[in-house]
């Protein structure tokens, strides 16, 4: 088990390892991070400071070290538009994309599983052409066009949800909605498979054979085990929803950290873009560490693996 | 749920195209590549299809609705945009943009991956390590996320966007090229060419990558509904296509201007040929991956 964890770990340092140093590197291929660095219409003489300033003349290994240990103390430079630092900007975000990312979430799991496990017991029925045609309508909408069809049924014709912004109830529900819509194909999708494995094993076959009624063998029994692979894909993808929903929030001017990068773009503020996809991306390796030494724990096989 | 109750006959029409995708599964399926012919040969002809200039709009004609509302007329048949410039022209103009982009952006990130997967399944060792590392690496990344940062860094244009994307996305290439090698390397065929004598690059060339073909080409097609989706939330973003141009995504960016007024054909018709375009790929992808590759079928 030990070794499972360390090995598990160091190839995650490896990510995070090979995920700064392409961040890096990119910056600096990409031509002069001066020029991404320094505000706008900056003068030769204040881009000469600042290259002096961050060191720029050192050599690149110099230069990557100090890079890493700056966003190892979290310091990831000051925003140029708000002028203060993007660490600060960004936790001060997180709590917003929390809830966002959760009621999608929510959404996402109450359309999702209801329709996977109706489409795995009516194998080849109605309903399971009908989740096939929600999981392919579901994948192939982007997310922003479903927010902006939402806008203009709920805010422009009916007048019922704010169409931006944030601060009550109601303004979670559409961009929840549109986030949650692609991720209920998704877990319809695996709610299906799993539950149709579940279906074919041995207990499930016991539990008939003993004569119990096929809701309670489905409600009881395939129900929970068939969940298991749901809730861990759930449990990613709440993750992958705070840095996608980008777009979304975009849509409905919603102050969370995928705001904050789309803004960072707008406002040519390089800092907050840099930062967004490093804490972004850091975050993201970092659940899936963390799920892979849950399920090794749960699932002694898996612990032995190679 | 309620935003698709006004539109159940698509839903209906997408049914049927279903029914007839799963039930025909031996056949072609007709309808996904219907849409995808229409709309290449839009983007071919747009030219002498389009009826009008798609980046010159009359400023005194701006917001005019569809011709089949009162207030349109028939010389704008899906109306104009907030400059006055005609709908149906920059969609067929659009056309040309996500066609042109979601392929040249797929076969650059199958080159790469399909390349990389290649070496890393059949050389093994540290390359092996190097390469899966750094596929690692690339996934934890969200793809939209990236492209956005990778865009922000280069600037917006067709070409960049094409290498952004291709960047972003030869990862899903080299993970199953990469397992299809490691099964391949041990057939029969390539031990023999092993005894016969062989370079290494020779197997590689004549005799795995043929063999990896058919896969890379389902990845493809399933690849091109993401990319189109991700060139079009780049767009609608302000990192992809720049603004003159007609493309769709920057049409809805456009169309959000026009949305609390109620002028919901800027945002209804081009939504609807990205979604179109994109089932269209999926369908072809889902059939020619049952088709080609039975391998891939659980995927």
């Amino acid at each position: 088990m030990r070794r499972f964890v360390l090995r598990r770990l160091g190839y995650a340092l490896i990510s995070l390892f090979l995920l700064s140093l392409t961040i890096f590197l990119l910056v600096r291929v990409s031509g002069d991070p001066t020029v991404l660095l320094v505000e706008p219409g900056a003068s030769r003489a204040d881009m000469d400071a600042l290259r002096a300033e961050l060191g720029l003349d050192r050599p690149m290994v110099v230069q990557y070290v100090s890079f890493v240990r700056d966003v190892l103390r979290g310091d990831f430079g000051r925003s140029f538009y708000y002028r203060t630092p993007v660490l600060e900007l960004y936790v001060s975000r997180l709590p917003n994309s929390l809830l966002l990312a959760l009621t999608a979430m929510a959404f996402s799991l109450i359309l999702g599983i209801p329709t996977g496990i109706l489409a795995a017991v009516r194998v080849g029925g109605w309903w399971d052409s009908a989740g096939k045609v929600f999981a392919l309508l579901g994948l192939s909408m982007p997310s922003f066009w479903t927010g902006l069809l939402m806008i203009l049924f709920f805010s422009v014709y009916l007048g019922w949800l704010p169409s931006s912004g944030a601060g009550s109830v109601l303004h979670v529900l559409m961009p929840a909605f549109a986030l949650g819509w692609y991720f209920a194909a998704a877990h319809m999708r695996l709610t299906r498979s799993s539950m149709l494995e579940v279906l074919g094993s041995e207990y499930v076959k016991l539990a008939r054979l003993k004569g119990l009624p096929e809701a309670l063998v489905i409600g009881k029994h395939a129900f929970k085990n068939a969940l298991i692979p749901v809730l861990t894909l759930a449990g990613i993808n709440l993750v992958l929803m705070i840095n996608v929903a980008v777009v979304v929030e975009t849509v409905f001017a919603w102050p969370g950290v995928g705001r904050l990068l789309y803004e960072g773009i707008a406002f040519r503020d390089f800092p907050v873009v840099q930062a967004s996809v490093v804490l972004g991306g850091s975050m993201i390796v970092v659940v899936n560490v963390v799920v892979d030494i849950l399920y090794a724990v749960i699932d002694p096989r898996i612990r032995y693996e190679r | 749920m309620s935003v698709n109750a006004p539109a159940s006959s698509r839903t209906a029409g997408v049914t049927l195209a279903w029914r007839w995708a799963s039930y025909h599964s031996e056949g072609l399926p007709v309808i996904p590549i219907l849409i995808l012919l229409i709309l290449g040969f839009l983007a071919i002809f747009a030219e002498f299809v389009a009826p009008h200039n798609p980046e010159v709009g009359t400023l005194s004609l701006r917001f005019r609705p569809p011709a089949w509302i009162a207030g349109g007329s028939s010389e704008y048949l899906l109306g104009t945009d907030h400059i006055g410039r005609d709908v149906l022209s920059r969609l067929i103009f659009g056309a040309r943009v996500s066609m042109l982009v979601g392929f040249l952006a797929v076969l650059f990130a199958g080159f790469v991956g399909t390349v990389l997967g290649i070496l890393a399944g059949y050389i093994g060792s540290w390359v092996d390590q190097v390469i899966m590392r750094l596929t690692d690496a690339w996934l934890a990344l969200p793809a939209l996320m990236f492209a956005i940062f990778l865009a922000a860094i280069v600037g917006p244009s067709e070409f960049n966007i094409v290498i952004i994307l291709g960047l972003v996305y030869w990862t899903r290439y080299a993970r199953v090229i990469r397992g299809e090698v490691l099964s391949l390397k041990e057939r029969d065929f390539v031990r023999l060419a092993i005894v016969a004598g062989c370079s290494k690059w020779t197997i590689m060339r004549r005799h795995i990558l043929p063999n990896v073909l058919n896969t890379a080409i389902v990845l493809a097609t399933l690849m091109l509904g993401v990319v189109i989706v991700t060139e079009a939330a780049l767009s609608f973003l302000g990192v992809g296509v720049p603004p003159p141009k007609p493309a769709w995504g920057l049409m809805l960016a456009d169309g959000k201007k026009g949305l609390m007024a109620g002028y919901w054909w800027l945002t209804v018709f081009p939504g609807v040929c990205i979604v179109l375009m994109v089932l269209a790929a999926n369908l072809l992808g889902d059939w020619l991956r049952v088709k080609l590759d039975p391998q891939l079928r659980q995927l």
